[in-house]
């Protein structure tokens, strides 16, 4: 989230799409229930199903799956149509204005630099027109026709209403509706929120979704304001914590990269990592990043981190491929190229797509660790279950070595929620049984693969044997330990620059925060965006004082946020180029002629004058990107792709199929099924009443929703002779599954380009362990594609076929 | 008055509080008479605002985990209603309906909260021939005490919402007991601690009238024309209200009544045990036939056995 939970109240309009709050957020809902309520604010839904949150929204317009782009697209075709932009703000704190270099173009659904072979671009065109002073040009009359926001005019302006109703299967009335009540929020003294989920990132062009919101947002000027900006809805309570401290295969923590192959050395690997400005006067924070990066590697190696060997940065592997995402690991598992897999807190057999292929490729290997709280069909994938896991045990030689862990509410800790706030938690109970800390058996591995490094040595021993491990008790270092070591301290006295006989900071304290954070191995911080949350202060992450002066919502003493514990980021821009806030009912921080100050910890240098500095201080530019240059790998505009499985062909580019950069492996390109075998566009999702795969071993909660069902209009259920609570079966090229009928008014068909389709809704959350009925989710249907840029795969549109049939054999 | 808990999220107390409900504070008994209380106190009320409910199900769950009950893992019958109704051990349950409104052309999924209203005129102790299975307090709470309960089911035929569930176990009427034993120590119910969207809240009865007030305000300037207060006369007022956005068309959701009353047999009924004294009567009351047995106060006749025989199974 660029904002927090509780901002969500000062909104004057929600807009969920591409996720749906009320149903898999319930307890976040509260704050748009709490807008409504007190603050008039409008909801509109924007859903192929009529949902929960449907239920309490002012306004539904239905979609169908996979077309989100075009629908955003038609949105900010109706911004610049009819003049709602926030002109001040998109002038000063985009990069409208922007000239883009000579040769970059758009045609027929692609971009300059297409090699097909490759499935890739040379985005060497993607960029800024760079002027002999080394900044980009800029025209600030917008009369440049190649100007970003001209580019932008012309590469929307196909996305009408009419369009949109084509493509989307959303009525054109329905649309307006929409559009007339999102632009009204172009208006500095209204705003309007973005909820999204995982409706938008399980796409092949998923980041493309969000970006394509993003740009509307800034259009209206919302980003960086109160009640505004980009809020995802992270789908584990501490999922925003896996991705901050790096548990990507391509990141290091605080979003740090992980070198490749071609990066061989430290100087080789900085000299792509400079960050120079790309307009006069500009933060570019990034700038900062050796700091971080040098007191990440002191954090991990201590005094085996030095200058003379480029702080151990051959410690670092080098990736040989961009990414060793989950997608990647299960092909070449699949190929025979794994031998061990160590899977924590994750259930891949349920959770990841086409399950046939995850069910060889764990088959497999030679062995599998399952560490986890639960007794998970992952660990239980070799065990034959009947039609719910099918399996033949024998040929099976996987050794499965299930070690139980406890839960979070077993242990201390913090989880960081969708608002980026660390929120220290204390166990509230004894783990049962034998279950152990995953902090314990994390230590244990390490420690006895060091012994066997310590004794047999190997190849290059040195990043196991000189892991710093300063823990008291070494066998289970604590939460706090951790804690301790991600916030940073001081390697060194730490000397003030300025004056080199005072001491900033004695050897072997906390550090404040990163902002001291330096590049010459005197400090060290395990994850510098976190940096701030333990320090000499204390733990602020345990901090519980809800005190809020003006109820604007920051909540400042509860809890830390990072960065530098911010409420709202990018919270200059919500205020003009004088300092002043767009609209003083919703003032976060103003410029009094010396300095920035306020309610939320300013997003900017304290002294950086307001029309000098940009408020986007994370980019080279100072200003938000509505042209990405070279950062996306599918465009710099996002475009509207078709799923690779869809019912219709792509009506603006006829020939090209999903996402034309999405990475797909050969074997998974021919399951991939066309709409005259499957004719019936499915898609998946979570209910309120599990979460994942988890709650299904709670009594209470299989009371609740106790057995695997599909959800279909009654348009098609008439087709297919379908009754309600009857039995059907759904397959797709990948696999089938048998579950109950829910026939219902909330999904009807939609006409899209001229056919009728028909949406097939699966809900997750049954599998063949725990206490609910035995039942498959959507997994074993599900397409093995991921997003262009991050590999999130495709769950939420694909082709399927039903019809009536008898329940499976009970087992 | 007396002071009595106000809203479950208004920070109820944490310190081991004595119980003030006690059989002092009874204005009714069934089959028997109370002494006036030597108190009053506040009236209570749930408000359930049907138009902020988003359908989760923690107010089943927190009623399942509080009063430690095992609903049945039942199956998928086509419909979100799980269990598929109100049962012995499911004291509340979440009705769903999907309707389509005539005058927009919009479909609306109207999600309601079902369970006992505590009616201020309770059907269901009035039609209790058993003297202390149901008693009412002054502040609203109509409670089941299930020792002195004999399993007869003419609670369901007096109630006109359809709620009280005999057990198999034991033979004894559940329902909803607004959470007694936490009013009674200063806790709102489980029901409105759970409810992440606030759409149970609990108070009061004055301050929910005031809260619903300003909800059908909200709701009327979103173009519900006819959003009111539920808060049926013809039980004397309920201490569980609605706001319902067609407070015209309760029957939309999921077959709240109209008017709810009292059924006129149970009435009837107990007119004569008033001037007679004559206190049971047969199932056949629910039917509108007039049982012809007398018998002595109190007293349960094997033939009354039967008929609650019957009863149970055909409610379960």
């Amino acid at each position: 989230m660029t904002n927090s939970w509780t901002d969500i109240r000062n909104t004057d309009l929600v807009v969920i799409m591409g996720g749906n709050a009320a149903e898999a957020h319930p307890c976040g809902f509260k704050w748009v229930t709490e807008a409504k309520a007190n603050r008039g604010a409008r909801l509109i839904v924007i859903d192929p199903r009529f949902t929960r949150s449907a239920s309490v929204s002012d306004f539904y317009a239905p979609i169908r799956q996979g077309t989100d782009i075009a629908f955003l697209l038609g949105l900010i075709n109706y911004c610049m149509q009819n003049d709602k932009v926030q002109w001040p703000y998109v002038k000063s704190f985009t990069n409208a204005t922007y000239v883009v270099k000579d040769g970059f173009a758009y045609q027929d659904g692609l971009f300059t630099g297409y090699d097909e072979s490759k499935r890739d671009y040379d985005r060497s065109t993607w960029e800024y027109d760079i002027g002999p002073d080394g900044f980009a040009v800029v025209d600030e009359t917008l009369q440049n026709p190649r100007c970003v926001w001209n580019m932008l005019k012309s590469h929307v302006a196909s996305y009408t209403p009419e369009m949109v109703e084509r493509i989307c299967g959303t009525p054109r009335e329905k649309f307006l509706k929409v559009a007339q009540m999102i632009s009204e929020c172009s208006v500095p003294t209204k705003t309007m929120t973005s909820m999204y989920a995982l409706g938008w990132t399980q796409h092949s062009k998923g980041s493309q979704n969000i970006r394509a919101m993003a740009m509307l947002q800034l259009i209206l000027g919302n980003i960086g304001v109160r009640g505004g900006g980009m809020n995802a809805l992270r789908g584990h309570s501490n999922i925003q914590g896996l991705t901050d401290v790096g548990l990507m295969s391509n990141l290091l923590p605080g979003y740090l990269n992980i070198p490749v192959e071609k990066e061989t050395d430290f100087t080789t690997y900085m000299s792509s990592r400079t960050f120079k400005p790309l307009r006069p006067d500009q933060t570019s924070y990034w700038q900062n990043y050796k700091k971080f990066f040098v007191s990440f590697q002191k954090a991990m190696w201590g005094s085996a981190a030095t200058a003379e060997n480029d702080f151990a940065y051959q410690y670092l592997p080098k990736l040989d491929v961009p990414a060793y995402d989950v997608l990647r690991i299960f092909e070449m598992m699949y190929r025979g190229q794994v031998n061990g897999y160590v899977c924590q807190g994750f259930n891949p057999l349920l959770a990841f797509p086409n399950r046939k292929k995850i069910t060889e490729s764990l088959s497999k290997l030679k062995w599998l660790v399952t560490i986890d709280p639960l007794d998970t069909e992952t660990s239980r994938f070799w065990e034959n279950h009947g039609e719910y896991n099918d399996v033949n045990s024998a040929t099976i030689q996987t050794e499965v070595i299930q070690l139980p862990s406890t839960c979070f509410a077993e242990d201390n800790g913090s989880l960081t929620n969708s608002g980026r706030w660390l929120q220290w938690h204390w166990a509230g109970g004894t783990p049962p049984g034998e279950a152990k800390r995953d902090n314990w058996i994390m230590a244990q591995i390490f420690r006895r693969l060091r012994a066997l490094y310590e004794k047999e040595g190997g190849p290059f021993p040195d990043p196991i044997l000189n892991l710093t491990w300063n823990y008291q008790n070494p066998d289970e270092p604590t939460a706090d330990e951790l804690a301790k070591e991600i916030n940073g301290y001081a390697v060194e006295t730490l000397y003030d620059p300025a004056d080199p006989t005072k001491v900033l900071l004695e050897k072997g304290k906390q550090v404040v925060n990163f902002s001291v954070l330096r590049d010459d191995g005197t400090t060290a911080s395990g994850c510098w965006i976190y940096s701030g949350c333990y320090n000499e202060a204390g733990n602020n992450m345990a901090r519980r004082d809800n005190t809020d002066p003006d109820d604007t919502g920051a909540y400042l003493n509860w809890t830390f946020a990072w960065p530098l514990n911010r409420r709202i980021l990018y919270n200059r821009a919500s205020a003009d180029l004088q300092g002043n806030p767009w609209d003083p009912s919703r003032k976060l921080i103003a410029w009094d002629g010396s300095k920035w100050s306020g309610y939320d910890v300013p997003d900017i240098a304290p002294t950086a004058k307001p029309d000098v500095v940009g408020p986007f201080i994370m980019n080279q530019e100072g200003t938000a990107r509505l042209f990405a240059r070279g950062l996306m790998r599918d465009g710099p505009f996002p475009v509207h792709y078709e799923p690779f499985e869809a019912p219709i062909a792509n009506v603006i580019a006829p020939k090209i199929r999903g996402n034309p950069v999405a990475r797909i492996f050969q074997d998974d390109v021919a399951q991939f099924a066309t709409s005259e075998e499957f004719p019936y566009a499915a898609t998946s999702y979570r209910l309120t009443e599990h979460f994942h795969y988890w709650t299904k071993h709670n009594r209470v909660n299989a009371v609740l929703q106790p057995e695997f069902f599909v959800e279909i209009s009654e348009q098609l259920a008439a087709e297919k002779g379908i009754t309600p609570g009857s039995w059907v079966r759904v397959w797709s090229k990948r696999g089938e599954v048998k579950a109950k009928a829910v026939v219902t008014k909330r999904i009807k068909p939609l006409m899209c380009d001229g056919k009728k389709v028909h949406v097939v809704g699966i809900p997750l959350h049954w599998g063949f362990m725990g206490q609910a009925r035995k039942g498959w989710g959507p997994n074993s249907l599900t397409p093995f594609v991921g997003d262009a840029n991050i590999e999130t795969p495709e769950y939420k549109a694909f082709l399927v076929n039903i019809e009536s049939t008898t329940p499976p054999a009970t087992v | 008055m007396e002071p009595s808990p106000h809203t479950a999220q208004s920070n109820p107390p944490v310190a081991a509080t004595t119980s003030n409900l006690t059989e002092k504070d009874l204005i009714r008994r069934s089959a028997s008479t109370v002494p006036p209380p030597a108190r009053q106190l506040e009236p209570v009320a749930k408000l359930i605002d049907v138009s902020k409910c988003i359908g989760c199900k923690a107010c089943q769950s927190a009623c399942i985990e509080w009063n430690d009950t095992q609903p049945a893992i039942e199956t998928n019958v086509g419909v979100y209603e799980n269990p598929h109704d109100l049962t012995p051990e499911m004291f509340t349950l979440m009705r769903f309906n999907e309707w389509d409104n005539p005058q927009t052309g919009n479909l609306e999924w109207l999600i309601r909260k079902d369970g006992c209203m505590h009616c201020a005129d309770p059907g269901c102790l009035k039609a209790c021939p058993a003297p202390g299975a149901i008693v009412q307090y002054s502040n609203g709470i109509v409670d089941f005490v299930h020792e002195n309960c004999i399993g007869c089911g003419y609670c369901i035929k007096g109630c006109p919402f359809n709620i009280p569930r005999i057990s198999k176990v034991d033979h004894t009427a559940y329902k909803c007991t607004l959470c007694s034993d936490r009013v009674a120590v200063g806790q709102g119910p489980a029901c409105a601690k759970a409810c992440p969207t606030h759409s149970i809240s609990f108070g009061t009865k004055e301050d929910m009238k005031a809260l619903a007030d300003s909800r059908i305000k909200d709701l009327k300037s979103r173009g519900y024309e006819n959003a009111g207060l539920y808060d049926p006369p013809g039980v004397g007022g309920t201490h569980v209200m609605y706001v319902l956005h067609h407070n015209d068309q309760p029957e939309i959701y999921s077959g709240l009544p109209k008017n709810p009353r009292i059924s006129p047999v149970v009435n009837a009924w107990k007119g004569m045990t008033k001037y007679l004294g004559f206190a049971a009567m047969g199932l056949a009351a629910a039917a509108g036939v007039l049982h012809s047995t007398l018998v002595g106060p109190n007293r349960v006749t094997r033939e009354d056995e039967d008929e609650a025989e019957k009863l149970v199974k055909e409610s379960v």
